[in-house]
């Protein structure tokens, strides 16, 4: 399967200096540092621009101003870590990300085209709570989205099935599985994707710990190095800060920090989890 | 907790994200503690760089960093194809002992110098706590404390163990 990827990449003309499996090679592409601006410099190449380019954004329900002047980059590669309480603006930017809502003021971008019909084959996005046909098994919802998306992964659902622990769920309906459950196969079905960006909004919320681990340990194993780019909401800040690479608190929809993980904590000298209860102390 | 083949190779990681320490140096740390302890052999296959990103945790970049780091020193090598190995060296256990030990002196004294103790205190401490010497001599302290508190009339009761001169029973000891 990593063949296959690889020669797709090269076929692909692929400039990046990331072309390799984790597994064997010692080069790599360094981390990738917060905030580098897209270095567009003559040809706009789809490799170099920033999977996500907002300025100012804004978005408002009726007199609250959800999202309210976003501007930030976010080149491919990262794994980017969103947090805030609730109603700071999480789920309402990945929506805007995903195409979900329309901006009431400002812009945002995706692989530098406007969310829509054309940048749904790029984004991956899976929503907070109950988004399952219920009545559908575990096995059906499988087979539905396979047909639905142009990017499903088969071989990585069947492994993401016996690592989640879902096989014996597989003629299950979704209704009957406990909160875990549920949210495992949501990310079995996002993660078998090939998606070059994909949007958690609050995977591990309401969970109990074994699935939370199981599906932190899934994002991270499945990660396609160089070519996925996650952005993730969470609370459960102490449990994920691990795994990001950069880290963005949202206020009242405004950004109030956004920093390379490693750097916000010799910064603050502390971890990211002392910071998220400083800030929303 | 350790998954899929990763098993064996005795790496735990107890990462401290509020250290200053970045973490792909913890990272190689937890790498060279094992390879100090014989968890790890000279010339052993480490884990793949994603087995370890799922083992600690962590973000793949971050293991990858942690090893292009140990291949820049020298702890490790890359064998397209087959994985990464730590150098077949056997001075290599010695060298990373006392590298280890190097770091772990380096706390103890600026910690023993915070607290304002002189050298010889501190090697006086260290010889005491050495042999198990220490543990003996802090139970003591806590047995007389124990003594002392149990003398006093009213509720207060031995709470800190064994007493070797104590007999019989006291009203109120239900489980000695």
């Amino acid at each position: 399967m990593q063949r296959a990827r690889e020669e797709r990449k090269q076929e692909q003309g692929a400039q990046e200096e990331v072309k390799m499996k984790m597994e064997n090679t010692a080069a790599g592409m360094p981390a990738a540092e917060a905030g580098t601006p897209a270095t567009t410099a003559g040809t706009a190449n789809p490799e170099t621009i920033p999977l996500v380019v907002a300025r100012d954004l804004a978005k408002r329900f009726g007199r609250v101003d959800a999202v309210n002047g976003i501007t930030v980059e976010i080149p491919r590669g990262q794994i980017v870590g969103l947090v805030g309480p609730n109603g700071s603006g999480k789920s309402t930017f990945l929506k805007l990300i995903a195409g979900l809502l329309r901006p009431d003021r400002g812009e945002i971008l995706v692989a530098g085209r406007r969310p829509g019909l054309a940048t749904k084959r790029l984004v991956a996005y899976e929503p907070e709570g109950d988004c399952l046909y219920d009545w559908m098994t575990v096995q059906q919802i499988m087979e539905f989205v396979a047909v639905q998306v142009p990017d499903w992964d088969s071989d990585k659902a069947r492994s993401l099935l016996s690592f989640l622990n879902l096989r014996e769920q597989l003629a299950t309906r979704i209704r009957n599985l406990s909160n875990g459950m549920r949210a495992r196969v949501k990310l079995l079905i996002t993660l078998s994707r090939n998606a070059p960006l994909t949007l958690l909004d609050e995977p591990l919320s309401g969970i109990d710990p074994t699935s939370r681990l199981r599906i932190i340990q899934s994002l991270v194993s499945e990660f396609r190095l160089g070519e996925q780019t996650i952005i993730l909401s969470t609370h459960e800040v102490a449990e994920t800060e691990g795994i990001f690479d950069r880290v963005i608190f949202l206020e009242k929809g405004q950004i109030k920090i956004d920093g390379d993980a490693q750097e916000l904590r010799a910064r603050y000298g502390c971890s990211i989890q002392r910071i998220f209860e400083e800030v929303y102390a | 907790m350790l998954a899929g083949n990763a098993t064996g190779t005795g790496l735990s990681f107890r990462l401290d994200f509020g250290s200053t320490r970045p973490i792909y140096l913890q990272i190689i740390d937890e790498v060279k503690r094992a390879v100090a302890r014989g968890d790890l052999q000279p010339g052993d296959r480490l884990p793949s760089q994603r087995e370890l990103a799922e083992l600690a945790r962590v973000n793949p970049n971050t293991v990858q960093r942690a090893f292009r780091e140990m291949e820049v020193t020298g702890l490790v090598e890359t064998v397209r194809g087959q994985g990464t190995f730590l150098r077949n060296d056997p001075g290599l256990v010695q060298e990373v002992r006392l590298e280890m030990a190097q770091m772990a002196v380096v706390q103890f004294v600026a910690e023993m110098q915070r607290l304002g103790l002189g050298l010889a205190e501190a090697i006086g401490l260290v010889r005491c706590m050495w042999d198990g010497k220490g543990q003996a001599q802090s139970q003591a302290q806590s047995q007389i404390h124990g003594q002392i508190q149990s003398q006093v009339p009213g509720q207060l009761q031995d709470q800190t163990g064994a007493d070797a001169s104590d007999t019989g029973t006291r009203p109120g000891d239900q489980n000695r």
